[in-house]
């Protein structure tokens, strides 16, 4: 515009063509919609979920379908979630995260022998950051990343320090929280557990036929040296 | 991007050398303004980084054939030193890198400083100053960068001891840490 | 720009001195935690020293104790705007070191990343400059719109908005889900209506012209001395862009054009930075036509211990070139970690902008450079 001030006044145009804009058109809403996301979600409520022992966590209410907040220990479900749980407590995971955040002790049975749980797994949320470094070195699929992000606590001590009891969680809460992700690493873990099968079927024919072939080979010496017997008898 | 080559710099000072393994030219005590001038004659106009680097006295293991002809591995003390490292490229010329170190021992660390030459060494000179003591002379402005004025040690040098924290407080986390001190953790 | 003449001001008879500001740590223009101590003769800027070292964290030295894998998520917090450059220039100088061939999808999806992050960058800093002008939050509020959508695309491929941790060394961690491409392509193709309203709004705009034009203007034989690089170095009419210089990664495949301006003054920066959402949007179309399926991580030896050796890589990231220097010596950490940080250099030249200017010019001046201060203090 050739007149002075007439950037200015084009300017104004565009802020009332979005004012008006935003009653009819939502892409001109400059607060967060969600008409963006897909399939028009809101916040979901995820909960409505038996509650583990020891828990402090309120009910969770999840973001999206692949946001990621802090880990939780995965157990395939059943009455007792201790017994279903897939962690082994080897340390992996203590290893690897980069702020050292994990915290794990292992479970001894009344002989002392090493039994495959954590009797202590604590992880440190004041201190923890998401980094999801211990979901992808974890060998057993046990822990996977929770997006609850309601953890507001009135102690700042106790309260931000997560016990065993508060990070497990079932694998069906797993698969409504990130459905896809939850499918895929079911559906790897079949496959591994398929191969596995067939690798230990397979090693089982081998020895077995390995079995079959030492008796025949016995029993045909074993013929042989009757025959040769015989032949001796004879003469 | 085309290799600036280390060659004709060292035909031009035949006191420099070259060190294969770190691809680096290593330039001799009192050299390194006059041997910058000259690259900035040439076309390297772009100084892209400055560091230092702090090694510690190590013993290093050697195989070599001694008197009577066989293979013998000595061991000797290599000296503590420190490292000053620029990154040279030339914008003019699109080429580049050109590594210059510079070596100064550990205590008494002296440097020449390469600021007038190119200027972005300025505030990178004084960030080794700052974490590493190293004193560059001719620095225009050679004061603490990072870490406040009136602070003592050199935070990144390896042998860097961390000071008695008088804010602390009680956390969970503190339990972690007890636990990692005592075992031998790979993070 | 010259600073004024003491004698003058004593030949008036009128005794003055000089007021000294402390542009403090807190302010809402600063970008951070950032100090300047500006020297004031009235209103016109005598002498002015950066101060920072508020956010220092000592990222480099918590870096040598830990394993290469552990710094990925650190490199995030460095840049915290464009988590995912720092990530690749991390993985590329890490490549570096160990021979990984990295596949092409992953090469692809690593540009788009990129590109998509240049975006959030530049129209982050389009809003937050004009913000600092004085519009007080529209344009900015239009800017974080198009900011948002495209966070939401990376929240979907990498589980978070800002501190993605996503790359890895040979690749990246996780394929994108099915429907990434479409939806990132639906972003992709409204960004440019965006980009036109957006000039509409701003350019033209007898206030920014003024306020703009003309002020701290940079030389192209400082800019080139003092290691500028990034948006500020091709402002001053230097055309020295990463992507074109080195080519890393797959940037030779694509058509795009690198705009630089003429005379190096907040304007020109402002411009330049317009200009170059056009061209990554160029990128990125190219990029979503061409990518192949396949895998996504190379062959990465398990545990990463790289043998005694020294690299030192580099990308064209939003803010400059942002370089790390690893030297590995055989164990599963490394030696010495050092980021090269483009937002640190271009404050060289602060004070030789500033001098002379008013000190409303400063806040606009510091505004242009486009700091962060995560990646200056580090």
């Amino acid at each position: 515009m050739s007149f002075l001030g007439g950037g200015i006044f084009s300017g104004m145009a565009v802020t009332l063509r979005n004012f008006v804009g935003s009653y009819f058109d939502p892409d001109r809403l400059t607060t967060n919609d969600y008409s963006w996301r897909p399939e028009g979600q809101l916040p979901q409520s995820a909960g409505e979920y038996p509650r583990e022992e020891g828990e402090q966590l309120s009910d969770t209410t999840t973001v999206t379908n692949y946001s990621r907040n802090f880990p939780m220990l995965l157990h395939d479900g059943g009455d007792n979630p201790m017994d279903a749980i897939r962690c082994v407590a080897c340390q992996i995971c203590e290893r690897e995260c980069p702020p050292q955040c994990i915290y794990i002790e292992k479970d001894y049975d009344e002989n002392g022998k090493f039994i495959k749980r954590p009797a202590v797994f604590d992880i440190d949320i004041s201190v923890c950051m998401g980094c999801q470094i211990c979901v992808e070195v974890c060998p057993f699929d046990s822990i996977v990343m929770n997006s609850q992000f309601e953890l507001s606590t009135p102690n700042r001590f106790d309260g931000l320090l997560l016990h065993r009891g508060d990070l497990l969680k079932s694998n069906d809460y797993y698969h409504r929280i990130h459905p896809e992700e939850a499918k895929a690493r079911d559906q790897r873990m079949a496959v591994e557990k398929a191969a596995k099968e067939a690798k230990k079927k397979a090693a089982a024919e081998a020895a077995k036929k390995k079995a079959e072939e030492k008796a025949r080979a016995e029993a045909e010496a074993k013929a042989q040296e009757e025959t040769g017997d015989k032949e001796e008898e004879a003469q | 991007m085309s290799e600036l080559s280390h060659e004709p710099l060292l035909k031009e000072f035949p006191d420099a050398c070259w060190d294969e393994a770190a691809g680096a030219v290593i330039v001799p005590e009192g050299r390194a303004r006059v041997m910058a001038e000259w690259l900035l004659m040439q076309g390297v106009d772009y100084c892209s980084n400055v560091t230092g680097v702090d090694y510690l006295e190590a013993e290093v293991k050697e195989k070599i054939t001694n008197d009577a002809g066989e293979e013998e591995t000595v061991t000797r003390t290599e000296p503590g030193r420190i490292d000053v490292v620029y990154h040279l490229y030339s914008m003019r010329d699109q080429t580049g890198p050109l590594v210059l170190k510079q070596r100064t021992g550990r205590e008494n660390a002296q440097a020449e400083s390469l600021t007038p030459v190119w200027r972005s060494c300025e505030l990178q000179e004084r960030e080794v100053f700052d974490l590493f003591g190293v004193d560059f002379k001719g620095h225009p402005d050679q004061r603490r960068i990072l870490m406040w004025d009136e602070y003592e040690e050199h935070p990144m040098r390896k042998d860097y001891t961390e000071p008695f924290d008088y804010e602390w407080e009680p956390t969970p986390h503190d339990e972690i840490l007890e636990k990692h001190k005592k075992g031998k953790v790979i993070v | 720009m010259v600073a004024p003449n003491y004698e003058l001001i004593a030949q008036d008879g009128l005794e003055t001195s000089l007021l000294e500001v402390s542009m403090g740590p807190h302010h809402p223009s600063t970008h951070g935690v950032f100090r300047m101590d500006v020297k004031l003769d009235g209103e016109t800027v005598v002498d002015l020293k950066p101060v920072f070292g508020y956010l220092h964290r000592n990222h480099e030295k918590l870096a040598e104790n830990m394993s290469y894998l552990a710094n990925m998520p650190f490199t995030d917090r460095l840049d915290y705007f464009n988590s995912m450059t720092n990530n690749w220039a991390y993985a590329l100088a890490a490549e570096g070191l160990v021979e990984i061939e990295v596949p092409e999808r992953a090469e692809y999806l690593r540009v788009i990343m990129a590109e998509l992050t240049r975006l959030v960058n530049h129209v982050s800093l389009v809003g937050f400059f004009v913000n600092d002008l004085g519009a007080l939050g529209t344009p900015l509020m239009y800017a974080f719109r198009e900011r948002e959508k495209i966070l939401d695309l990376f929240e979907e491929a990498s589980g978070a908005r800002m501190m993605c941790n996503y790359f890895r060394f040979g690749g990246l961690r996780c394929d994108v889900p099915a429907g990434w491409l479409d939806r990132a392509r639906e972003v992709v193709d409204q960004f440019p209506e965006f980009l036109d309203e957006y000039e509409k709004l701003l350019c033209e705009n007898e206030i920014i012209l003024s306020r703009t034009q003309g002020i701290g203007t940079l030389s192209r034989e400082l800019a080139i001395n003092a290691g500028i690089t990034g948006p500020m170095l091709r402002a001053s009419g230097v055309a020295y862009d990463l992507r074109k210089v080195d080519a890393y990664g797959i940037y030779d495949r694509f058509q795009f054009r690198v705009p630089y301006g003429e005379v190096g003054d907040c304007y020109d920066r402002f411009m330049v930075r317009m200009l170059e959402m056009r061209e990554s949007v160029q990128i990125l179309r190219q990029a979503l036509d061409g990518i192949p399926e396949g895998e996504i991580m190379g062959k990465a030896p398990r545990v990463f211990k790289p043998k005694p050796a020294e690299v030192y890589g580099r990308v064209e990231g939003p803010k400059g070139e942002l370089g790390f220097y690893l030297i590995a010596d055989g164990t599963p950490k490394p030696y010495r970690y050092r980021v090269r940080p483009p937002s640190l250099i271009n404050l060289t030249v602060l004070r030789d902008m500033c001098l002379g200017q008013k000190i409303a010019d400063a806040v606009v001046i510091l505004g242009s450079i486009d700091i962060v201060l995560g990646e200056v203090d580090r």
